[in-house]
């Protein structure tokens, strides 16, 4: 079973009488990403590229001429690529587990394996030096089996800990959306083709794979922006010998305010981005056929054969040994067990001990954490599903001759939405500073700046990770509804949500974690009212003493529980609005 | 306005607000040259009427920004001269600090080692990869001790801090971004148990250990190492376009009264300028100044930081 022959199910998505629906469905996002986006880029372009105390006469060109900055471009783009490649081939696997097998506790496996996108670099990079460092569990067991003099595992400050890193962070992002993809459409195509005599790895190969190939893209494309900006992993377990891009401009701001440089850096990495991004969307559009939607119930089948069997136990001991390993270290390290009670460092959390002016008692760090993740949620769904079904319409109109610009519209609307992930935190946040500084948006201090800056984030990732689903929705099934009297907001409600609840799930929680887990955003927008767990967490870090590192590890489990029961909140939220 | 490490007690914050019937609101801004760089971008519109924690490493560009009134506070009369580096008054000293290598006590006796007799000793085969140190180019205490390493080893010198560099690069020295993961990761001494017996971290970290240990501990894990120190002198500055003059100097004199002066050691574990402050115990027992510090001037280091962060980088990193 070949590609060509499963597209000639393919219609039409939708007739062209909606086009005045369309510009209302992305203009409140247009209108966003200008204000909150373009303008505050535009400006801080502005100040880096006059000449003054911060600038002198640094370009893009120029940059690109220096080798040094090219090297650290290449190295941001190759080891990028390297993770993107581990990444996949991890999760995609797992992903398929998920979407076709039942098992025992799969709602907390899922939400399990979310936990480590949110969790700070620093605490990470505790976790895995517990685990991995020189004096680590591992080291130290191999030591003694072996009777070694030095450690065996010298893996901190190498480039396979960077990769290890950078698979532990996203393959969360390939679980979710080639998982939610997969589990919203019908595998009875999958049966058929082995019914039809097709060996296990041919289905794989010319059934399942191609059926997934939209949303493998999408999860490449997002795993690539993530690894390619990557700063905290590079910049913590890379050692200091490595650099990417976002590293380099934090350099060149932070210490050196050498604006020209970091502001000429960061168009680099954004020109790259905007190559990546325009690659997978063409990836996407092309790769995307018409699937039945799933039936009525329980898709998934108990793992009957020892393949089955074998592929979902290796996806959850990956889990087990990749994901939950490093963070049972920092449960156990939250522990006081040297002396008196063992959850001393949780108490400790909720006592104002120095009668510090700074003192934020954890369950407001834990609701301003919820309240900035839920308004970000809700703005990023709110803005994103619309825009959704506008580039999924658009697009889907290429062989209508007649509507061919307004299809060049659509497609750039897909490409420009990645750039915020490629765009640099650093410098879009002193592009906030400069932008707004005067009324009418006067919001420098304002609180309404963190829950943007998350939706900035959110909003491409809300898109990306429905679009192929939406793309790939047979959409007889609306127009029957609509045949039959439905408006189209009754046959959003009652065709496409139920059908497609598992993607838009996948959706809604990343927007979530990636609120709940920002923290470079909340370093640059200064609210001192509104502390969040990951700046809690770096405060006690801030310190030394063994309080103040019991805390924050405290305070990091935490951070794990809200995340991972937050998670299996909105799936379990999101089925029911599916029912 | 001030970087993300000020604290302070409550209830002295509270004392100055029903004194002159004001909220006060405190912006973190980041680290020290990110709240600096925060405040040169914004000179235009001012996000805040004060600035703190710019120090010595960055007087210079603060100064040369032209982002600060002057004030000739009259509680600047009990001050020592020797804090006040800027005459014009545009920045006055708050407090002080020594950026300095800590050792652990345990590992050093486990091993027969005594602590290192200088900066030269470090560069010797039994220091070999014992050493973490934070990235001059991202983190504050590195710049400070990259700074120390170049007043011990002048420009120009037979051994000179290049030298010096290329020597420690050779005994595996470690390079951490930032102070949290030096200390708390890398070093053995803390409560992260890292692999590295020697950390640039602060004169006082010993001292805050003790204070952390919630009655635990009665000495210190970790000790000085003399010899090591680059001191650190923190400033406030009235932000030029303030529109409240009266009340940005009132709250200068209130950073250098005796209440607020005395709050500093337990909050933010540096040492207050006013001599008359009086410390608390663990500060006393625990956390004296080291006896010498290297030191150089802030037109020095404007002008060399840049540079010299960019040969470092050649050196140690490349």
């Amino acid at each position: 079973m070949k590609n060509a022959e499963l597209r000639i199910e393919k219609g039409r998505f939708l007739n062209s009488q909606f086009s005045i629906l369309d510009s209302m469905l992305v203009l409140p996002a247009l209108l966003f990403f200008a204000v909150f986006f373009a303008w505050p880029l535009v400006e801080i372009a502005g100040v880096s590229f006059t000449p003054s105390q911060v600038s002198r006469g640094a370009t893009p060109m120029v940059v690109l001429r220096d080798p040094a900055y090219v090297g650290v471009l290449w190295f941001s783009l190759w080891q990028a690529a390297l993770s993107t490649v581990l990444t996949l081939m991890a999760g995609t696997p797992i992903a398929f587990a998920f979407a076709r097998y039942r098992f025992a506790g799969q709602r907390m496996w899922r939400a399990l394996a979310v936990v480590p996108f949110v969790m700070p670099t620093v605490v990470v990079a505790a976790a895995f030096s517990a685990l991995l460092g020189p004096r680590g569990a591992i080291n130290a067991a191999l030591q003694a089996l072996f009777d070694l003099d030095r450690p065996p595992i010298q893996l901190f400050g190498t480039l396979p800990m960077i990769l290890l890193a950078h698979v532990f962070y996203n393959v969360a992002v390939v679980i979710r959306l080639v998982g939610g993809f997969l589990s919203a459409f019908n595998p009875s195509i999958e049966e058929a083709a082995a019914g039809l005599g097709a060996g296990r790895w041919q289905v794989i190969r010319y059934v399942s794979l191609p059926m997934a190939l939209p949303s493998i893209g999408a999860a490449a494309a997002l795993t690539f922006l993530f690894t390619f900006t990557s700063f905290g992993v590079v910049l913590i377990l890379g050692g200091a010998r490595f650099a990417t891009l976002e590293v380099e401009i934090y350099r060149q701001t932070s210490q050196l305010l050498r604006l020209d440089v970091a502001t000429s850096l960061a168009i680099v990495q954004m020109i790259v981005t905007l190559m990546v991004s325009w690659a997978s969307a063409r990836l996407e559009a092309r790769a995307s056929v018409p699937l039945e939607a799933r039936p009525a119930g329980d898709i998934r089948k108990r793992p009957a054969t020892p393949a089955a069997r074998a592929l979902v136990i290796g996806s959850l001991g990956f889990i087990v040994v990749v994901l939950i390993a490093p963070l049972a270290t920092l449960l156990f390290r939250s522990l006081n067990l040297e002396g008196g009670h063992p959850l001393r460092y949780y108490a400790a959390l909720s006592e104002n001990v120095r009668g510090s002016l700074f003192f934020v008692p954890p369950q407001m760090a834990i609701r301003n954490s919820l309240a900035f993740a839920l308004v970000t949620a809700a703005l990023s769904m709110l803005m994103g599903l619309p825009l959704a079904y506008a580039i999924a319409r658009d697009a889907d109109a290429q062989r209508s001759e007649s509507r061919r610009t307004r299809l060049r519209h659509a497609r750039l609307l897909e490409v420009l939405l990645l750039l915020p992930l490629g765009t640099s935190a650093v410098t879009l946040g002193l592009g906030f500073l400069v932008a707004f500084d005067r009324p009418p948006l006067d919001l420098r201090t304002s609180v309404v700046l963190l829950p943007v800056a998350h939706t900035l984030i959110a909003l491409p990732f809300v898109v990306r990770a429905v679009l192929p689903a939406i793309r790939s929705f047979d959409p007889r099934l609306r127009e029957a509804a609509r045949g039959l009297g439905a408006s189209p907001l009754q046959a959003l409600r009652y065709v496409d949500l139920p059908l497609l609840a598992p993607p838009f799930a996948a959706a809604a929680i990343f927007a979530f974690t990636v609120s709940l887990g920002e923290f470079g955003a909340s370093l640059l927008i200064a609210r001192p009212e509104y502390p969040t767990m990951p700046v809690v967490i770096y405060r006690f870090l801030g310190q030394p003493g063994a309080l103040n590192y019991g805390q924050a590890l405290a305070m990091s489990s935490l951070l794990m529980l809200v995340t991972a029961v937050s998670a299996s909140v909105i799936e379990r939220v999101n089925e029911r609005a599916g029912r | 306005m001030t970087h993300d490490s000020f604290g302070a007690s409550e209830d002295v914050i509270a004392e100055f607000e029903q004194v002159n019937n004001v909220k006060v609101v405190v912006l973190k801004s980041g680290d020290a040259g990110s709240t600096l760089n925060k405040a040169i971008l914004s000179k235009n519109a001012p996000l805040a009427d004060v600035l703190y924690g710019v120090d010595n490493t960055f007087l210079g560009r603060a100064l040369a920004a032209d982002i600060l009134e002057p004030y000739a506070s009259p509680a600047l009369a009990d001050i020592p001269d020797r804090f006040r580096l800027d005459p014009q008054n545009r920045m006055l000293p708050v407090d002080y600090g020594h950026v300095m290598i800590n050792y652990d006590k345990a590992f050093l006796q486990e091993k027969g080692l005594k602590p290192p007799a200088s900066l030269r000793e470090l560069t010797e085969p039994q220091w070999k990869g014992m050493l973490a140190v934070e990235n001059p180019a991202t983190s504050s205490p590195g710049l400070a001790f990259l700074l120390a390493t170049i007043a011990a080893f002048p420009e120009g010198s037979a051994y000179d801090w290049r030298q010096f560099w290329k020597d420690l690069r050779a005994n595996d020295v470690h390079i951490s971004p930032d102070w949290s993961d030096a200390y708390y990761t890398q070093f053995s001494g803390s409560s992260g148990k890292g692999p590295r017996p020697l950390v640039v971290s602060y004169a006082t970290s010993p001292a805050a250990e003790v204070f952390f240990s919630e009655g635990k501990l009665s000495e210190p894990p970790t000790g000085n190492v003399e010899g090591t120190a680059f001191e650190q002198i923190e400033f406030v500055g009235i932000l030029k376009g303030t529109k409240n003059r009266d009340l940005a100097e009132k709250w200068v004199d209130f950073m250098l009264s005796k209440r607020f002066q005395q709050d500093i050691p337990l909050q933010m574990f540096v040492y207050p300028v006013l001599p008359a402050a009086e410390w608390p115990d663990v500060f006393v027992k625990f956390g004296q100044p080291p006896a010498q510090a290297f030191a150089l001037s802030p037109e020095q280091i404007d002008q060399g930081r840049e540079r010299w962060i960019e040969e470092w980088t050649r050196i140690v990193l490349k």
